[in-house]
Formats: structure tokens, C-alpha cells, sequence
């Protein structure tokens, strides 16, 4: 007895020898392949496999590396073109998206369900939100001039473009990005509109690409069970091997945000009134919605000229204000 | 039997090995990322600060992140503030503690003053009554006990309510171009019941040492009384009086810094014609309801809740756009440009010592004494 449990132990101690050994081996073998061809591996081919669910934003260290010139190279690089839905009943929106945060986009379109008088944007004629937004992003894509990265929102959105770039400043986009607020529906990962989407030139040329698929990127939705527009765009880029990504600050908070300032300010309060404004918003935010046109008038305000005199930050690039912004 | 199964183990771990690095290498290496700037390793714990760091011990260490704060713990040491709150004992936990919990931590001295003494909070007790006629009697109280127990410690005494937010860092800049042995109070002029004006309560004002002793002394020579319970209007006359000046706190761009109601009435409200406001404001209204209404170094806002406590602070002292450059250069305050220059520092602060403060701040030094009408613009 003792010795048929000797002799399996022996058999396991040799065949777990055998294990290691050829763990080792397999280890060295990948290794030594991937330096001698340079190895990296490709995404477009699958779709089923991503890891990368989070984009963070570029540590200070990333960017203090950089020489002078590549940093120059940088600021003037990434340019952002800004596609804001609209609607004849959200006049005040649109004024006062025009008048704060939309000048700060290399370039701003204003895409219009109906045509009206006070609102000076590309007439989609198109009531359903789903084919506003495919038209509006094709327009985009047709007229993205030297543009590379694209953010689209409604005009109840408020969005600050320079931590836009910043969190863009380090990607490339050749690559396909979709960035933004994610949620989850069942498998589906999709990006939330109401705080905003983050598209790559190459993310945009993928889904202008597939909106030609009438199979899998219906015009109108399917008759039966209609997607909200977020979940219909999530999974007309998942088509192309194009995945939501969650954008952060370097500490993991969330930089888009779906509800506005104040409500988030209140919660926080609610929840832990030691450390209101630590654990409320990042510092970096880039979107939050649901704010009245008085309260985005106050954040603007807030953000491009109430500061404490005498903190100086020495960010690594400039992003020189827009000619013409006087609202800042 | 023993070869076969030590070759299917070998090959296992082979397979693993290799599976394993493969996945290892695609999550350092992602391809998205440009090449030539590594992702680099993630900072998850205590911000950088740029430039130098601060000698001086601050009890209070609220930042903005990543800020080079040199020039603002320059002020802090050369112009000190003691802050009082006018608060009771019914506000501590509505009001008062979201005052405590924000701005007053830049403060170089604080104070709570109630009716009532509380520990715990803490608040002074000044042994008053509490209610709207009770307010001259705490004003006076307040300063008494300011200057008795903390005269020392700071060069300019604040009052501010406890639904006032004030920005300190702002208000140093602008104090830092007087001395407190000038006879000198700010805040927000109005025009009515005085000849210089006087400055709204609610919006908070700040009186200089020399300016204390004088109101003070003033009591104990009955020179001032408690007149009414209008506090602002009572000491702007007490203030007359005693040859207190009332000073000019509008940016060089003649905007105002402290304002008597929240940002959002300042910036977007519509005002009619026959608001009292517009008679009230001792100096011409730069823009009434728009962006030019406020500076950009604002000092002051009242009727200010609990949470706009929170979201002024998060303004000022978090948000902001990376790499942008505010359009307002204030020129460097007295304190900081005069003789005993602060050096080096200011050149690593990226701050070219700017032109001196302007006509109007130089001739205010040798100004006549406040009984001499000033001519209204």
C-alpha cells in the first residue's frame, strides 16, 4: 500500500518536474520570439479578446520625460472636432454652449433635429436620436479636415476640451477609441451618451464603414426591440473590434459624468460630509450633464477665471485659449 | 506509462508557459499607446507638487493638486488673517460647519463667534443674545475680543457670515499692498447713510490692525456707541469717525471682488432698474450681469449654501483645464515687489514682477483723511 503511494508520488514528483520544466521552456520560448520579431500583437482580428476596459489619463512623469519640441508637437497634435446635438426646444443650451465651452473645440458643428431660426447648426431633418447621431457623425467624418479626435454630446452636456486632450494626449488615433462613461447591459459595454463620447478618427472610420451594413447597424433600429442610441452605436462598433473604454484620472476617478456638479457635490455631502470635495469629482473632469444654462455659465466662470492667486501650475503643454473666447 | 505522462506534463507547461508571457507582453505593450510615450507607471498616491516645498508648517494644507503654491505661502506668511464667523448656535451644524470644512482653513486665525460658548465646535461665547437686532453687539464684541486675545497673531481682521464664501489667497493679494499700520478697511462699498461708504456685511469686510485699535479705542471713549443693530451701516459710520479709510478693493480692471450675492445672480442675473442694488454699489457697475461682473481674483460671495460652500471650493482650489492660461495677469502685490524681493522664487513661479499697482492704489497712499469728499465717479 505504502509503496503503490510512494510509486504514484514518485510519478507525480516526476511528471510535476516535467510541468515546471516545460513552463519554464514555453516562458523562454515566447519571450525569445517576441524580442527577435519585434512582436505586437494585433486586435483587429479579435474582437472577442480586450482587456483594456479603463484609458487613463497621462501621469505627470509621462509627460515631464518628453523633450521640449515633442511636447510642443503634442499640444499642436491633438485637435479635437465637436459634434453637439441640438434641439429647437433647448434654445438656452445651445446659446449658452455657443457662448462657453464649445469655443474651446478646434471646431464646433451644432447638428439640429428641425431647422430654427435661432439656432445656427447642419439640419438633419431627423426626429429619431439614433439617425441624428449617424448622420451627424458621417458629416463629421466627411468634414473632419486634419482633425483626428471627435466628441459628441448634446448641447446639456457641458464639456471642458482641454482635460479632453489631456486624456487623449498620449493615445493614438490610428487606433480605434471609444471613450466616456461606460455602462454595462447585459454583454454589451456601451458608452453613455448623455456624458459625452470620445471617437478616434480610426473608431470613426470604422463605424461610417459599417453604417453601410444594414444587417448589423440598422438606420432605424430594430422594429421589434429598439435600442436606446448609446447601446445601437456600442454595438455597431463592436462590429469593427471597436470596445468602450472607461476614462479616468490617474487615480481611477471617473472623468465623465452623467449628472451635473451640484447634484454630485449634494450626494457626496449625503454620503461622507469629512471629505466633500475630495471624494466628489476629479480635479481633470471632463463632462458632466444635467446642469441649467445659469449653472453652466457659473462653471465656466468657475473653471477659466476664478482662481486663488498665487498657485501656479506648470503643466508640461499649453493649450492657448481660442481667438475670440472672451467668455473665459 | 511514467514517460507518457511526463511528456503530456511537459507539453502542458509548455503551452501555459507560452499562453502566460503572450498575455503578459499584450498588457504591457498595448499598441493603441504611442511608442514614444511609455504608459508609465501609474502615481496613485500623493500628488506632486512643483517647485519648492513649503518651510512653514500649515495647519490647514487644503491645495490645488499639483500646484507650485510658493507664491501664495509668501502671503500667507507676510499678510496674516485672522478670520471671525458670525454665527449661533441654532447654524453650527447647518451652516457653519461647511464654513469650517472649506474656506476658513486658509485663514491664518479662526474664529466662531456666537452667543453661546461650544467647545466642541468650537465657538467663543460673546454673551449676547442671539437675533437679527443683536448683530452690532456681536460686531463689536467680536472685535473686542479679536484684538484682545489674537492681536498678535494677525495684521488684518475679517468678519464674514456664516453664509459667506471668501476666497483668502485673493484677499491677500489686495491687502498685500497695504501695510496694517494704515487706517484702512475693504470689503464691498456702498454708497448710502455715509460720506466714504461703508461695506456690506453679508459680503464680508476686512479692517487692518491700525483700523481695529482705532474701533476699539473708539468704544472706550464713547467716541462710537452701539447706534443700531444695522451692523454694516454702524461701523461704516464708526469707521468715518475715527478716520478709518474706506478703501478701493476693485481689480486693475475696476472689477469687484466682493460681492453681496451668489455667482450665479453676479453672472446671469437680470436686475431691474428699480433694484436697490444699482443705487446702493458705490462704484459704477463694470458689467451688471455677465462674465466682466467679477473678477477673476474674486474675494467674496454671500447668501452662500451649503453646498455651493463645497462647489466653490471644488472651483477654486480642484477644477480646472489642463494646460490653460488664465487671460488675467494681476500685477505682483506691494509685499512681494518691494525691497526685500522674494528672489529666485518668483522667476521658478514663472512670475515676471509686473507693473506697480496703479495710480489710483499709490495716491490712496498719501490720501487726504477720509472727511475730504471723494469725488463720486
Amino acid at each position: 500500500m505504502y509503496e503503490s503511494c510512494c510509486h504514484t508520488g514518485l510519478n507525480m514528483l516526476a511528471e510535476g518536474s516535467s510541468f515546471f520544466k516545460g513552463l519554464l521552456l514555453g516562458s523562454i520560448f515566447c519571450l525569445v520570439v517576441s524580442l527577435l520579431g519585434n512582436f505586437t500583437p494585433s486586435w483587429q482580428s479579435s474582437p472577442g479578446i480586450h482587456l483594456h476596459h479603463h484609458i487613463k489619463a497621462p501621469s505627470k512623469e509621462d509627460l515631464q520625460g518628453l523633450p521640449e519640441t515633442q511636447k510642443l508637437e503634442l499640444s499642436l497634435r491633438v485637435r479635437v472636432y465637436c459634434a453637439i446635438m441640438v434641439q429647437p426646444k433647448d434654445l438656452a443650451y445651445y446659446l449658452t454652449a455657443k457662448d462657453t465651452w464649445s469655443k474651446h473645440c478646434d471646431r464646433a458643428e451644432f447638428y439640429t433635429s428641425e431647422s430654427s431660426k435661432a439656432i445656427e447648426a447642419v439640419n438633419l431633418q431627423e426626429q429619431d436620436e439614433w439617425a441624428r447621431i449617424r448622420k451627424a457623425l458621417t458629416h463629421a467624418y466627411n468634414n473632419a479636415g486634419d482633425l483626428r479626435w471627435f466628441f459628441v454630446a448634446r448641447a446639456t452636456t457641458f464639456a471642458i476640451i482641454e482635460n479632453l486632450k489631456y486624456l487623449v494626449l498620449d493615445k493614438d488615433p490610428r487606433q480605434p477609441f471609444y471613450i466616456g462613461r461606460t455602462a454595462k447591459s447585459g454583454e454589451l459595454e456601451y458608452v453613455e451618451f448623455t456624458s459625452g463620447i470620445i471617437l478616434s478618427y480610426e473608431a470613426l472610420r470604422r463605424l461610417t464603414e459599417v453604417f453601410d451594413d444594414t444587417e448589423k447597424c440598422p438606420e432605424r433600429g430594430r422594429a421589434l426591440w429598439k435600442l436606446s442610441e448609446e447601446k445601437q452605436l456600442a454595438e455597431c462598433l463592436k462590429y469593427r473590434g471597436v470596445f468602450a473604454e472607461n476614462g479616468e484620472d490617474t487615480q481611477g476617478k471617473g472623468l465623465f459624468n452623467s449628472k451635473s456638479v451640484n447634484s454630485l457635490i449634494a450626494d457626496s455631502l449625503d454620503q461622507d460630509p469629512a471629505d466633500v470635495v475630495e471624494n466628489c469629482c476629479s480635479d481633470m473632469a471632463i463632462t458632466f450633464s444635467g446642469m441649467t444654462p445659469n449653472q453652466m455659465q457659473v462653471m465656466m466662470f468657475g473653471i477659466y477665471r476664478l482662481h486663488p492667486y498665487g498657485h501656479t501650475f506648470h503643466d508640461s503643454l499649453v493649450f492657448l485659449p481660442p481667438v475670440g473666447s472672451e467668455n473665459d | 506509462m511514467k514517460g507518457l505522462s511526463s511528456r503530456y506534463a511537459f507539453c502542458m507547461g509548455f503551452v501555459l508557459g507560452t499562453c502566460t508571457l503572450y498575455v503578459l507582453l499584450q498588457q504591457l505593450f498595448d499598441p493603441r499607446i504611442s511608442p514614444q510615450l511609455p504608459r508609465g507607471v501609474e502615481n496613485p498616491d500623493t500628488p506632486v507638487v512643483v517647485g519648492r516645498e513649503n518651510p512653514s508648517t500649515r495647519p490647514h494644507g487644503h491645495r490645488a493638486k499639483e500646484a507650485d503654491r510658493y507664491i501664495a505661502d509668501e502671503l500667507y506668511k507676510k499678510v496674516r488673517i485672522l478670520c471671525w464667523v458670525m454665527t449661533g448656535p441654532n447654524n453650527l451644524q447647518k451652516k457653519a460647519r461647511h464654513v469650517k470644512a472649506t474656506w476658513t482653513r486658509h485663514c491664518n486665525v479662526v474664529v466662531f463667534m456666537s452667543s453661546v460658548t461650544d467647545p466642541d465646535f468650537p465657538t467663543i461665547g460673546l454673551g449676547t443674545k442671539e437675533g437679527r437686532d443683536q448683530l452690532y453687539w456681536k460686531t463689536i464684541k467680536a472685535f473686542h475680543y479679536a484684538l484682545e486675545k489674537h492681536g498678535d497673531e494677525a495684521d488684518w481682521f475679517l468678519k464674514a457670515d456664516d453664509d459667506t464664501y471668501v476666497v483668502l489667497d485673493n484677499l491677500r493679494w489686495i491687502l498685500a499692498n497695504y501695510t496694517p499700520e494704515e487706517p484702512i478697511y475693504f470689503g464691498k462699498r456702498f454708497k448710502p447713510y455715509t460720506k466714504q461708504g461703508y461695506m456690506s456685511g453679508g459680503a464680508g469686510y476686512v479692517l487692518s490692525k491700525e483700523a481695529l485699535k482705532r474701533f476699539v479705542e473708539a468704544f472706550r471713549t464713547k467716541t462710537c456707541t452701539h447706534t443700531t443693530p444695522v451692523e454694516d451701516m454702524a461701523l461704516g459710520q464708526c469707521m468715518e469717525k475715527v478716520g478709518v479709510r474706506a478703501g478701493d478693493s476693485r481689480d486693475t480692471l475696476l472689477r469687484e471682488t466682493f460681492h453681496p450675492f451668489v455667482p450665479e445672480t453676479h453672472l446671469t442675473g437680470k436686475f431691474s432698474k428699480s433694484f436697490w442694488y444699482w443705487a446702493y454699489c458705490y462704484y459704477p457697475i463694470v458689467e451688471a450681469s455677465g462674465p466682466q461682473c467679477c473678477s477673476d481674483l474674486a474675494v467674496s460671495f454671500h447668501y452662500v449654501n451649503a453646498n455651493l460652500m463645497y462647489l466653490l471650493e471644488y472651483y477654486t482650489y480642484h477644477l480646472r483645464a489642463f494646460g490653460y492660461k488664465y487671460r488675467y495677469e494681476p500685477p505682483l502685490p506691494k509685499a512681494l515687489s518691494g525691497p526685500e524681493k522674494v528672489g529666485e522664487g518668483l522667476e521658478e513661479a514663472g512670475v515676471e514682477p509686473g507693473p506697480k499697482a496703479m495710480g489710483r492704489m499709490s495716491a490712496e497712499q498719501g490720501a487726504e483723511p477720509p472727511n475730504v469728499p471723494e469725488t463720486r465717479r
